[in-house]
């Protein structure tokens, strides 16, 4: 599922499972998570023009991104952007789990 | 008596059930009047203080309210967080504007944005955005975000209600709250459903003023300043109402649900040890399926052994004496899980799930049943494993745990065997429901029905093909049932099918006696089997 790209940028792609898409739960969610890691992040709903910021609850929202959807994520900087993408790729691929307490 | 508009009734939408009777109260929200700006890094300093301030007082509300309003308050605090977001703001400061103003006009933009989507749920959104940015501009102002006093049981009344503003106004007295737009999907709609309070909204217009007012959450309907005749036909509504739920809930009470003098035992089905919070689960005759996937979402790799004990642990403690049945873990299919499931099957739901999927990973299986082993000394545990198709599955999983047990036991460490079941819900394993060498079967009618109707059921365009009630699909339990009853072997039904009172009477016709329902439909699916016992809507 992730793949390497030239130099140190990772990328993912994963569909958008979430019955309502990318809605305030899951957003405050994937953007909580986002800022957990150094790395730069961004997403799209694939194909795109533009990329938005991962860590921008605001700009997820803005993107619209329906059930059934693919998201593509990529990942540059930091120590952590291929764990980034990964941990990101889980989120989404697993319907925005409640953590476990 | 008075003729007019005073004892006029306003119909809206449902969004809350329920009924009050109480003073009218207008609360909309007042955000006009004048603040004096002041220099650049002035109104940047005190519109950062009024971020942080109101950043507090969510808090404070979510940190009160808890539960679902707690995560409803998390995209307004995650708004506040949003550096992008807020950048724009202070570079607009920044360029002149007075704190205020750049807060506001960012705010509208987004507002306005939410309110263009085609997409209901994403319009409900936009109250959310005006409640911070009433909340950030009422402190800018000087004012600390305090709500107008309510008296309790009141009729309240608003344009639309945000919901801190819901969670401020002490509903401890009941009363009701009526909406002149707003939407049934809001979420101050799920804080008045979580809440019991009645609530309407879409209403339209509604005069301002009214001294009392009447609120029917279930015929949609608001009627201010009534009169003794609308007054004694509410007063009629709400007490059928209240009969209807007191006797729900007294059956709830009841030790067993009877049928024809036929003791149906009624489980819960829980995904996750929170569920059992749930007030109504105390009432089960026991845990009917625990489902366990919820553990291998867990975000750093998959469960250790300690993890999945204190979870299993947890829930047998709760259960006391009565049977816990957990189900060992369902992944594959609908349900993939990163570095445990297979990626690129070309049919999932055909492919290597459930029991399949743990046999082929003994590795991660076997960590489930060193837990399951340890908590079977702790409780009434019966282990039963999904999507199983032929009886040398069984024993492979069998095998495997007793292994598992003889190794802990040889270590000192307390463990035992449970009771092995499987789910019923490979066609095969209902048509060859002898063949196991089973303690209990739990028929999953949800992918009974998937298999037997070659109908995916994640597919909504096979909906109407997807009745559960195709006699294919009751021939099936009916013989599962009838096989259990013949070799004295417990059969339960964990799928939606239980949870739904219309499908009751075709499962007590197909013999079954146990079913194992979500916790929310307990009380009803009890008050089902009791009316159809005694009687009535059998055919």
């Amino acid at each position: 599922m992730l793949d390497k790209a030239d130099g140190q940028i990772f990328s993912g792609n994963v569909r958008l499972i979430h019955a309502v898409g990318m809605h305030a739960r899951p957003a405050v969610k994937l953007t909580k998570l986002a800022k957990k890691f150094e790395a730069q992040i961004s997403v799209r709903v694939e194909g795109a023009a533009e990329w938005i910021n991962a860590k921008s609850v605001a700009k997820i929202m803005a993107m619209r991104a329906a059930h059934g959807s693919t998201i593509e994520i990529k990942a540059s900087g930091g120590s952590d952007a291929e764990a980034a993408v990964a941990a990101l790729v889980k989120l989404i691929e697993t319907d925005f789990p409640d953590e476990v307490s | 008596m008075q003729g007019g508009a005073q004892h006029l009734a306003y119909r809206g939408r449902t969004a809350s059930i329920g009924f009050a009777h109480g003073p009218f109260v207008r609360v909309d929200a007042d955000t006009g009047g004048e603040r004096v700006a002041g220099s650049l890094v002035e109104e940047a300093l005190a519109l950062r203080k009024a971020i942080d301030t109101a950043s507090g007082q969510i808090a404070e509300l979510a940190a009160i309210a808890g539960g679902e309003a707690a995560q409803i308050l998390e995209f307004q605090v995650a708004l506040l967080e949003d550096e992008d977001f807020i950048e724009e703001i202070f570079a607009a400061i920044g360029e002149g504007d007075a704190a205020d103003v750049a807060w506001r006009s960012a705010l509208d933009a987004q507002i306005a944005d939410y309110n263009s989507a085609e997409d209901e749920y994403l319009k409900a959104r936009s109250s959310d955005l005006a409640d911070l940015r009433d909340r950030v501009i009422m402190i800018l102002r000087g004012g600390g975000g305090q709500a107008v006093r309510i008296p309790g049981g009141a009729v309240v009344c608003a344009d639309d209600l945000p919901p801190s503003r819901f969670l401020e106004i002490d509903w401890s007295g009941g009363g009701g709250l009526a909406l002149l737009r707003g939407s049934p999907t809001s979420h101050v709609a799920m804080l008045a459903r979580a809440r019991g309070i009645p609530m309407v909204v879409q209403l339209g217009a509604v005069p301002e003023l009214g001294a009392t007012a009447l609120l029917d959450g279930e015929g949609a309907t608001l009627e201010l300043d009534p009169n003794s005749e609308q007054l004694r036909l509410f007063e009629k509504r709400r007490e059928i109402h209240r009969k209807s739920r007191a006797s729900a809930r007294a059956i709830l009470r009841r030790p067993t649900a009877l049928w024809r003098g036929e003791r149906i035992k009624l489980f819960i089905n829980i995904q996750h040890v929170d569920d059992l919070a749930h007030a109504d689960g105390q009432y089960a005759d026991g845990i009917g399926l625990m489902r366990t996937e919820f553990l291998l979402t867990e975000r750093d790799g998959l469960p250790d052994e300690e993890a999945q004990f204190a979870a299993y642990d947890a829930v047998l403690r709760w259960a006391g004496q009565r049977p816990v049945t957990i189900r060992t873990f369902d992944a594959g299919g609908d349900k993939p899980v990163p570095g445990f499931t297979l990626d690129g099957e070309a049919n999932p739901f055909l492919g290597i799930r459930g029991l399949r999927l743990c046999l082929a990973r003994p590795e991660i299986f076997a960590v489930q049943l060193r837990a399951l082993a340890r908590a079977a000394v702790r409780g009434n545990l019966k282990v039963m494993f999904p999507m199983v198709t032929s009886a040398d599955e069984l024993e492979a999983g069998r095998k495997l745990f007793a292994d598992i047990v003889q190794r802990l036991q040889a270590d000192g460490i307390a463990a035992m065997l449970p009771e092995l079941g499987i789910m019923v819900e490979v066609p095969a394993a209902a048509l060859a429901v002898s063949s196991f060498k089973a303690s209990f079967f739990s028929i999953g009618s949800n992918d009974l029905a998937q298999y037997v109707l070659a109908c995916d059921r994640s597919n909504g365009a096979l909906a109407p093909l997807m009745d559960p009630l195709h006699p294919a699909v009751l021939e099936l339990i009916a013989r599962t049932a009838e096989h259990g009853r013949r070799a004295g072997i417990s059969v339960s039904l964990c799928g939606d099918m239980a949870s739904d009172p219309r499908c009751l009477p075709a499962l007590l016709n197909c013999g079954l006696r146990e079913l194992s329902v979500t916790t929310s439909a307990l009380a009803q699916i009890k008050q089902t089997i009791d009316r159809l016992g005694s009687g009535g809507g059998l055919g």
